[in-house]
């Protein structure tokens, strides 16, 4: 029996994941990035690992993806996080054809062809408008933490407009708002709705077509779905639970799994 | 003996001056702007009046400038930021032909005519980045009082080189290099240095003429000012009154307007 380890260190979250040879998912940990890459890349594999109930020596392969992969001291390999998503989508929803990662600080919109490969993508990390963050400053201008975010827009029952053009300009406008008794659960509605015409934009800048798969962090906020779901006029697959964070994760464990088929198939055909 | 008052609501501070028929200034005052903008304004106003031990009807114009200047309920007139800081600084500084604006939210760089008319102006409206705020962030990531940001900055040697553009995510670099180990002082350098490239770049929109005179709330930033003046590579104009040339502006601007009604009396007699 074999295990790989997929860990993805995103801007926000690090992510690690224990796939089994079957694609069976035996284990999964996250914890917040903070600036210690390296340390916080070995602690999640160690919370993987103790999760699964196996130890170092069990995994294998290690595949490591996120900004910060080049800090995972003890990878194998080191994968785009472009790579990484396509593949553990496709795992989940082979029909994919376009992805939507939202992280804390990036957003990426791919477009697959045969096989999980990406034929485009298109990635906004410059401009934090473009990224969770948007929403993130949004609700702490409000008084409201991250976590805050989901449970507060379900009361929302119309999205007032928000610009959206600079997450920093945003703290004015949402100020006015409220000082104009505009419910905080609206103007939280109205962050998402302009976040998600960010989004489609960069889909459409990979011409996007269905099936359409959206992962990352942000994506936990169901409101965030049913907002995407609408403005594309089409249903979406959106990986279960929190496995919507650990997509990208997923897929390094995935491609772990497949370099060692194609090291043992060498290894055959060198015996031969 | 006329004055006129000029008061400049920007989006951190309020500023007035008043000056008197000879162009001098006789009284300043800043305040926090704040959520009440109104209240502020008002604030701005009377605390200069005290300074200038003056009456409210010793000031005959008012004129309110800056992105609140609507709400100086008081004032007589409204005059755009633009069009007063150039006055503000030609008046200062008559050679000046470009001026900086650097402010809390937003940086401006402005051509001028030799008698302080506007000829093309550039501004961040669309991204906090390049401006006051980048320093806000700085600080608050770094737990240093905004006016230590300079002085700190000075005492660096090599600087970090900041790649983020966005005011948010500079937040967490400038962590992330702490995290590695670099020197707040070579962080707060090179925080300074990226600010001070992305003002060239707008000032490059309108065209470098010198002299270039540097304006705002960041003009009293020392680090901003060497850092300015290495990627111009000339020596700006930095005035004590820098913070307040916008409110000059307005009050000289509030200025003509007295002397304009005088006019055809004097004719007259």
């Amino acid at each position: 029996m074999s295990y790989t380890v997929g860990i993805d260190v995103g801007s926000t979250y690090t992510k690690a994941v224990i796939l089994r040879h079957d694609q069976a998912i035996v284990g999964r940990t996250m914890l917040p990035t903070g600036f210690k890459l390296t340390e916080i890349a070995e602690r999640v594999q160690q919370d993987a690992l103790a999760d699964a109930g196996l130890t170092p020596d069990d995994a294998v392969y290690v595949v490591a993806t996120g900004f910060g992969r080049h800090q995972v001291s003890n990878a194998d390999v080191k994968v785009t996080d472009i790579t990484a998503a396509a593949r553990g989508t496709t795992l989940l929803f082979p029909g994919t054809q376009t992805i939507l990662d939202v992280g804390g600080q990036t957003m990426k919109a791919s477009r697959l062809g045969d096989g999980a490969k990406v034929k485009s993508f298109r990635l906004n990390d410059k401009c934090a408008a473009g990224t969770g963050a948007f929403l993130e400053k949004t609700a702490r201008y409000m008084g409201y933490s991250t976590e805050e975010i989901g449970p507060l827009v379900a009361t929302s029952k119309e999205a007032i407009t928000i610009s959206g053009v600079c997450a920093v300009f945003a703290e004015s406008e949402v100020i006015n708002h409220l000082s104009q008794g505009v419910a905080p659960a609206d103007i939280m509605h109205g962050a998402i709705v302009s976040l998600v015409g960010r989004s489609v934009q960069l889909m459409k800048r990979v011409r996007m077509e269905p099936e359409f798969t959206l992962i990352g962090g942000i994506l936990r906020f169901r409101r965030m779905v049913d907002v995407i779901r609408k403005e594309l006029g089409t249903d979406v697959n959106v990986p279960e639970g929190d496995l919507v964070q650990f997509t990208s994760a997923l897929g390094a464990a995935v491609l772990g799994h497949r370099r060692l088929a194609q090291l043992a198939a060498k290894g055959s055909e060198a015996a031969s | 003996m006329a004055y006129a008052a000029g008061v400049d609501v920007g989006s951190t501070q309020t500023k007035a001056v008043i000056i008197d028929e000879d162009r001098n200034i006789v009284a300043r005052s800043l305040t926090d702007t704040g959520a009440n903008v109104i209240r502020a304004a008002e604030q701005a106003f009377h605390e200069a009046l005290q300074a200038g031990d003056l009456r409210e009807e010793e000031v005959e114009y008012v004129v309110g400038t800056g992105y609140g200047r609507y709400k100086v309920t008081f004032g007589n007139t409204q005059v755009t930021e633009i069009s007063c800081h150039g006055r503000g600084a030609v008046h200062m500084f008559p050679e000046s032909r470009t001026v900086v604006d650097m402010g809390g939210q937003d940086t401006k760089a402005i051509s001028v005519s030799p008698t302080g008319e506007i000829v093309d102006f550039c501004m961040n409206d669309k991204c906090a980045a390049g401006t006051g705020r980048f320093l806000g962030a700085a600080s608050s990531a770094l737990d240093i009082p905004l006016d230590e940001l300079g002085p700190t900055a000075l005492r660096g040697e090599k600087a970090v080189k900041i790649s983020t553009t966005c005011t948010v995510f500079a937040e967490s670099e400038v962590l992330s290099w702490l995290g590695k180990g670099k020197k707040i002082e070579d962080i707060l350098l090179g925080v300074h240095q990226s600010i001070a490239g992305r003002s060239t770049g707008l000032l490059r929109r309108v065209g470098i003429h010198e002299q270039v005179t540097f304006t705002g709330g960041v003009a009293r930033n020392v680090a901003m000012v060497d850092a300015l003046n290495r990627s111009l590579g000339l020596t700006v104009n930095v005035s004590d009154d820098s913070h307040y040339m916008g409110a000059l502006g307005a009050a000289l601007f509030a200025l003509d307007h007295i002397l304009a009604a005088r006019a055809p009396a004097r004719q007259d007699a």
